[in-house]
């Protein structure tokens, strides 16, 4: 079972559309998003839908989800 | 030939919540109103739920007795109306013509639209399911009538066409209750004359039908043809208002007439607000009372000049109250619709009676009420009901206003309409 994390997230405004540019994790550790393969809408798997942006991070890949009524980001967590 | 689309959102309210709470699926879930308030009926079950006989609109012992490890969800409206919206965002890449039908069903008239009518329905499906992770139905088809029956014909999360050469194979074979707008009365009625399939009802002779049913069931009779030529309203246009009410099933039953009068009061109170943002005003006032036996009665009069007046609306639906409730009952629910509608024109014919003046004054405070609520909220400006309990003169006092400061506390003086003096202080 996936539990929703709910994280710190610094955007920037792009051409008139939101993207991130760094995260702060609840432990308080920091990451640049180095790059950004794919954004839409898409349902998330700890439950809820919104903008699902797949970031490269340290060569990893994490989906970020963000929802635009509640304006909160998130990501899915195993733990 | 047109080409019209229907598409149903399966078992909406629950696939909702098992979106925003997957742990909901793994079992039977239905989506059902506050039983505290009195509102413990079924509103929507997810799929399993309804494989073990669970039906909306029964009573929450009804559904656990069918269905003992039933999860009950409370109802999420505001979810509801966000999904919605964002399905709906997606129809509207596809044509301008969508016509709402509830928060889950829609039409949609892709005449114009180059791609082939179930490539769009194909694609609507799949990024509904992929994009929000719920699921349609879609009926495609030639007109309103059919593509709606092919949206029910396949569920969930399937696309099914009915072109005008399958009505007989697809359609005719199917029970009378599958067809638009023929509820169970309809059915039991035809079904006493041996009419038990659209097909049957396809085959009679229109006059026949039209002698039983009269001129709707002229309009059955087509449908059960494939014939319907209304067309798809764009979006955002509206049909014209008929009429404007609001009813309350309330959480402890009514025994006596100053609860009845707070509760008529309320409703007037939302009755007229909506009543002038429409820009309308209504000619007669119909109530609606339900006892705790779930007995009804409406009853309904005319006014002796238009109004849009919470006041006005309020002293009609008492009278027609008190001259047909008799208390044999408590009561369950009330409701109050201002009928007869017809637009509020600033060139209307106006008059020197003291009543016409009274009614101006009054829409003129409550119109400067209703913007007070729309920048502060609903709960700025209040009903001081503490007027309402004594004679029906208080009633009227009733009207007064109380605020509320900025720490949301009562002022401690009444911010009274403009030109209205306090009948008690």
């Amino acid at each position: 079972m996936l539990r929703r994390v709910y994280i710190d997230v610094l955007a920037q405004f792009h051409g008139g559309r939101v993207r991130p540019v760094s995260l702060t994790l609840e432990d308080g550790r920091r990451y640049v998003i180095d790059r950004i393969t794919d954004v839409r809408r898409a349902p998330s798997k700890s439950g809820g839908a919104g903008l699902r942006y797949t970031c490269v991070i340290l060569d990893r890949e994490v989906a970020l989800y963000f929802d635009e009524w509640e304006n909160v980001w998130w990501y899915d967590s195993r733990k | 030939m047109r080409a019209i689309l229907h598409s149903d959102l399966n078992c909406f309210f629950a696939s909702v919540e098992q979106l925003y709470h997957p742990e909901l699926a793994r079992g039977p879930m239905a989506v059902c109103g506050d039983p505290d308030k009195r509102h413990g009926i079924i509103l929507a079950k997810n799929e399993q739920a309804k494989g073990l006989g669970v039906k909306t609109g029964e009573a929450i012992w009804e559904a656990r007795q069918k269905c003992p490890d039933l999860i009950l969800q409370p109802a999420h409206g505001y979810l509801y109306v966000r999904c919605s919206d964002l399905v709906r965002s997606i129809y509207e890449e596809y044509t301008d013509l969508v016509e709402p039908y509830g928060l889950d069903e829609c039409w949609l008239d892709v005449s114009d639209n180059l791609q082939p009518p179930v490539r769009i329905a194909e694609e609507i499906r799949r990024r509904v399911r992929e994009e929000l992770g719920l699921t349609v139905s879609i009926g495609v088809s030639y007109n309103k009538v059919m593509a709606k029956l092919g949206s029910d014909y396949k569920k969930p999360d399937a696309v099914t066409i009915i072109r005008p050469q399958d009505i007989r194979t697809m359609v005719w074979p199917l029970p009378l209750s599958a067809l638009f707008y023929c509820g169970p009365h309809t059915v039991r009625k035809l079904a006493r004359i041996n009419i038990r399939t659209i097909g049957d009802l396809a085959q009679c002779e229109a006059g026949y039908i039209r002698k039983i049913l009269g001129k709707n069931g002229l309009g059955l009779w087509n449908f059960a043809n494939g014939v319907d030529s209304s067309e798809v309203r764009p979006s955002g246009e509206q049909e014209d208002i008929k009429s404007v009410g609001n009813s309350t099933t309330l959480p402890s039953d009514l025994h006596n007439r100053d609860e009845v009068k707070r509760t008529f009061l309320r409703l007037a109170d939302k009755v007229a607000s909506r009543l002038r943002k429409a820009n309308m005003v209504c000619r007669g006032v119909q109530i609606y009372v339900r006892d705790t036996e779930l007995l009804s009665i409406e009853r309904q009069s005319k006014l002796y000049m238009s109004t849009c007046v919470t006041k006005t609306l309020y002293e009609q639906a008492m009278q027609l109250f008190d001259e047909h409730y008799f208390w044999q009952r408590p009561i369950r629910s009330l409701g109050l619709r201002a009928i007869d509608l017809m637009e509020l024109k600033e060139d209307r014919q106006l008059s020197f009676l003291t009543e016409f003046k009274e009614e101006e004054r009054w829409r003129e405070a409550e119109t400067a009420i209703d913007i007070v609520r729309e920048r502060y909220g609903n709960e700025a400006v209040t009903r001081d009901f503490r007027y309402c309990r004594g004679s029906d003169n208080h009633a009227v006092a009733s009207e007064l206003y109380r605020s509320k400061d900025k720490t949301g506390r009562l002022a401690d003086k009444h911010v009274l309409p403009l030109g209205f003096q306090a009948l008690k202080e």
